[in-house]
């Protein structure tokens, strides 16, 4: 049985990183993630880790430390959001093409413009192809949950990994969350021993190669695999975390979608809210239910056919606007996951929702479905490319 | 798996390149041949080289092998025909031409 607690998503992520004690901290402030190196420089400050800090000067900075120390041999993290991530990206790309197993913590926040430091998905999404495995959190359980199972995926994989959550949302609320025993967390993840680091004197190596034409697609071609192969690992890791807590994970979650007639497709925090629109609905007979992604990146997509091959509806639901001009980001990928399956029956519509912190509540999920149930019945969709809950 | 720079050949499968193109041994360099996209190339006079070794050090590749203090011809391997040397010689002794390949 774990520590009953009550934490804000920052502090729980912050406890998972003190419960590792990984070797090397590069982070810079930012909202909402700030509280994260806060929080950890304290456990440093206090002896109670003994990771290198390393207060650097800029996000840019803090991912070439942690690809620095990475390649050295040791285990790194940061922590960040927003333009932070914006900043990063440089420095994502060289971490993953790196193959270093970097972890690091994202409170999602939108991006400018306008100003705004309030919850939503643009920033992670900003970054979905920097070939990272990304993970996200619809509570703060998750996140925690999320962060301690991070490092065994990345490391057996040689990818590094973004543990998402929603910024305020999760990471400022606070909840009830059940903690593992430090010793118990010590086995889980275990120690960090790579075949090849840079400190080795024993094996002289070169890291950040320069690859002409001739290689530069074999060595993505690889990259590319990691990421398949990431699939399974992230199955295996989150059966064998449930063995130790009771709480198991997947690629996705999927809702009361065994008859499910219509259904959402939702990522973080909004999950819990889109549940209890389910709830709502199932009382009163309808057939509606809801996968949850867990893991997006690799992403779902035989997961994701197999949960909606039998529905007549559907709507994928973005926190965030490619300002593509005709969908979002993951309706994009969920719709090509099911051209590819040759799943053509379910109709499906995209909707941008919860941007620069709109609230999204269980109403504004039921119109959806509201919506969704008139597509079902009459198999007319109509405009694809919709806005939750934007005043006309 | 190739390991070697040496066995990183324009024939190796993307199964057999290192994780992120990772080389696992040092001074590599010597093996990539810096000099075939030269479209000068600097020659020497023997006859009006003093052996000033001002154009050694001010090569940014190791084109300029020195021996017992006294400099040999150039290492077309490495020479990308950037011409620094040739403007640093105080007696002409070193003269662009073009590289006829």
């Amino acid at each position: 049985m774990g520590i009953r607690e009550r934490l804000s998503g920052n502090e729980a992520v912050a406890l998972a990183m003190k419960q590792i004690n990984p070797d090397v901290m590069g982070a810079f402030p930012i909202t909402p993630s700030t509280e994260i190196p806060q929080y950890f420089s304290a456990y440093v400050d206090n002896g109670q880790v003994d990771t290198e800090f390393i207060p650097v000067e800029s996000e840019h900075s803090a991912m070439s430390t942690c690809i620095g120390a990475e390649a050295a041999g040791c285990r790194a993290i940061s922590a960040t959001s927003s333009c932070g991530l914006c900043y990063m990206t440089e420095m994502l790309y060289v971490a993953a093409s790196d193959r270093l197993p970097i972890t690091l913590a994202v409170s999602c926040r939108a991006l400018s413009g306008p100003i705004n430091i309030n919850n939503d998905h643009s920033d992670a999404m900003g970054v979905r192809d920097a070939g990272w495995l990304m993970l996200f959190a619809e509570t703060n359980q998750e996140a925690y949950d999320n962060y301690l199972q991070a490092m065994r995926i990345g490391e057996a994989v040689g990818l590094p990994i973004m543990v998402c959550q929603d910024g305020f949302i999760t990471s400022h609320a606070i909840e009830n969350i059940e903690l593992v025993e430090d010793e118990k967390v010590k086995a889980f993840v275990g120690e960090y021993k790579p075949q090849h680091y840079l400190l080795n004197k024993d094996e002289p190596m070169a890291v950040g190669a320069y690859a002409t034409p001739v290689y530069y697609m074999e060595a993505k071609r690889q990259q590319a695999q990691a990421m398949m192969d990431a699939k399974d690992v992230i199955k295996k890791v989150g059966a064998e975390f449930g063995q130790m807590t009771g709480r198991t994970y997947g690629m996705i979650e999927k809702y009361e979608m065994d008859d499910a007639e219509e259904a959402i497709v939702i990522i973080g925090s909004s999950a819990g809210t889109a549940k209890e629109a389910v709830n709502e609905l199932r009382a009163q007979g309808k057939k509606v239910g809801l996968v949850k992604v867990r893991a997006f990146r690799p992403f779902p997509a035989e997961e994701i056919c197999e949960a909606l091959k039998n529905v007549k509806s559907f709507a994928v639901m973005d926190k965030d606007d490619s300002f593509n001009g005709h969908c979002g980001p993951m309706y994009a990928e969920v719709t090509a996951s099911l051209y590819a399956a040759g799943v053509s029956a379910p109709r499906g519509i995209s909707y941008i929702y919860g941007l620069g912190g709109r609230d999204v509540r269980v109403e504004s999920i039921q119109r959806v479905f509201g919506e969704l149930g008139e597509i079902a019945k009459t198999g007319v969709t109509g405009e694809t490319y919709r806005y939750l809950d934007v005043r006309e | 798996m190739k390991w070697k720079a040496s066995e990183m050949t324009p024939d190796v499968k993307w199964k057999d390149i290192t994780p992120g193109c990772n080389i696992f041994e040092g001074g590599t360099s010597c093996t990539v041949e810096t000099g075939d996209w030269r479209t000068m190339k600097p020659v020497l006079d023997a006859d009006k080289c003093r052996q000033c070794l001002l154009c050694a050090p001010v090569c940014p590749d190791m084109s300029i092998p020195v021996k017992n203090g006294k400099r040999g011809d150039f290492n077309y391997f490495f020479c990308k025909g950037c011409g620094i040397c040739a403007n640093a010689c105080p007696f002409g002794a070193i003269t662009m031409v073009k590289d006829e390949k």
